[in-house]
């Protein structure tokens, strides 16, 4: 087998183990973690797929920023400081339901799809064209998502700032 | 077919592996010499001698004898920590920083992995590190660790910010993300006739930028004065305090191997990276090597000259320094770089 290829199947290997994990623990942490195993297996599958400049913004957007505000949520609602700490589940029975429903479209679109393949055209460079398409064709999606971005943090800034108002005790800082 | 694939299978591996223990070699003496020399100029600062007994001549192999006692130590794990995530942290750790020097170009004729996103992809992995310290601070169980680790995740998400603004000032002069390209152009002496080419004499922004981007980067290697996260007074060891052995020697190797690879970017961003100073003298890919390591352990002197010089900042302290003074500041630098380079 090539090299590639057998990395491929590692890393699907790490990412849908760790995806089964972070679904099945019961530890809300544990969890998180696990999704972070599985947020770098897709990673590692977008540079399988030479899409070098991807992976880099995976790696550097979901693990090193919304994962780690996702560990700073949990650990300051109070239920994130002891080790000892359970998570349960509700609704089995719709959502087992729901997702081998998902699951068997899925699988059914997968297997049935007439799939355009081309052969891989080698490591060019990606983040040149990127830019030139961001801030060319496809400006006004770009801009927009920046806008929405910008209300939401504006957004939050303002939410924040209501709470501790109410609060009372914190004119400082 | 099947033994040609084996053979193109096995010299892909070996290349790997080349590649992936030049730099391990680097990482390992450097820590060694880098562990005494701070342990030295903390004497030197403090007006005495340091380690003087171990190995003769101003007690040298101070930092392998530390090393062969921390390799006979019990690995103790607390009975209530998460044992795999305390296990795992440690080794995390080393991996992020390390896998980062992947893309440093340690002379002309050197570097790990010439991929196009360069810098990008060193910061995207370094951001590893603050998840492994939340990893090595929760696994633990202790609220000195927690304490310490919700810290030091707040201040390098933080401290990413600014950090990123102003290698973002660099890559806006010099037009590519592959820093063996940012090398390439600081490359000549025409700066007022006799200085190097390097970023920080091209342009009086960039010396802004790089004062900023020094003060991120003690903040996110955790030294002194932002060394909250293992500040001693107060918590104890912050998320290293319930490790011992050889896990905790992973820690402290992780903590230099950073301190080495912020400095040698740094070096690479705005000191001309494997750029002799002399022009064409003393120039070439060893001397080039000597050059880099010179100029990044410069960096990493005045890291531990910083150390020992000025007492620690606040919590509130630190998160006002970051987000109303150096992030708006590289914000508005990046903007004045842009226009420079514009207009000249």
């Amino acid at each position: 087998m090539e090299l590639t290829t057998i990395l491929f199947y590692l890393f699907s290997a790490v990412t849908l183990g760790a995806a089964a994990v972070m679904v099945f623990s019961r530890n809300i942490v544990h969890s998180a973690f696990a999704l972070m195993f599985s947020l770098i297996g897709v990673a590692a599958l977008y540079v399988l797929l030479h899409a070098d400049f991807m992976a880099a913004t995976q790696l550097l957007v979901y693990v090193g920023g919304i994962l780690v505000l996702i560990l700073f949520g949990v650990m300051l609602t109070n239920q994130g400081h002891n080790t000892g700490f359970r998570a349960g589940s509700v609704n089995l029975l719709p959502a087992t339901l729901l997702s081998v429903t998902a699951a068997a479209v899925l699988i059914y679109a997968f297997v049935t799809a007439d799939w355009a393949i081309t052969d891989a055209e080698g490591l060019t460079e990606t983040v040149h064209p990127l830019g030139m398409m961001l801030m060319g064709d496809y400006l006004l999606p770009f801009i927009s998502a920046g806008v929405l971005l910008l209300i939401a943090i504006i957004g939050a800034i303002l939410i924040s700032t209501k709470l501790s108002d109410r609060s009372e005790n914190s004119s400082e800082i | 077919m099947g033994i040609f694939q084996m053979t193109a299978n096995s010299f892909a591996l070996t290349t790997i592996l080349v590649h992936a223990l030049f730099p391990l070699t680097i990482i390992l003496v450097y820590a060694l010499v880098a562990i005494w020399g701070e342990r030295k100029i903390a004497g030197f600062i403090q007006d005495r001698l340091g380690p003087m007994r171990v190995g003769g001549w101003h007690g040298w192999a101070q930092s392998i004898a530390d090393l062969l006692k921390l390799i006979q130590k019990e690995d103790i794990i607390p009975t209530d920590a998460s044992r795999f995530l305390f296990k795992f942290a440690p080794f995390m750790m080393f991996a992020a920083s390390y896998a980062a020097f992947a893309v440093i170009p340690f002379s002309s004729g050197y570097m790990g992995s010439s991929i196009n996103i360069g810098v990008f992809y060193l910061l995207a992995v370094t951001s590893l590190l603050t998840l492994s310290i939340i990893m090595a601070a929760w696994a633990s169980n202790n609220k000195w660790s927690l304490l310490g680790g919700m810290r030091s995740a707040a201040q390098m998400v933080s401290y990413e910010v600014p950090t990123i603004a102003t290698v973002l000032t660099v890559i806006v002069v010099s037009g590519s993300l592959n820093l063996m390209t940012v090398t390439e152009l600081q490359s000549g002496n025409d700066v007022l006739g006799f200085l190097p080419n390097w970023f920080i004499f091209q342009n009086p922004f960039l010396i802004v930028a790089f004062i900023i981007f020094f003060i991120s980067i003690l903040a996110e290697a955790h030294r002194v004065p932002f060394d909250l996260p293992e500040s001693e007074s107060e918590l104890v060891a912050g998320y290293q305090t319930e490790y011992s052995g050889m896990r905790w020697a992973m820690f402290m190797l992780a903590e230099y191997a950073d301190m080495l690879l912020l400095s040698l970017l740094g070096a690479t961003l705005f000191f001309g990276g494997w750029n002799s100073p002399f022009g064409d003298f003393m120039a070439g890919p060893v001397w080039g090597f000597f050059w880099f390591m010179l100029k990044g352990l410069l960096l990493v002197f005045v890291m531990m000259w910083i150390r020992w010089t000025l007492p620690r900042y606040r919590v509130d302290q630190l998160m006002h320094i970051c987000w109303s003074i150096l992030i708006p500041l590289s914000f508005i630098n990046l903007i004045l770089v842009a226009l420079w380079e514009l207009i000249f």
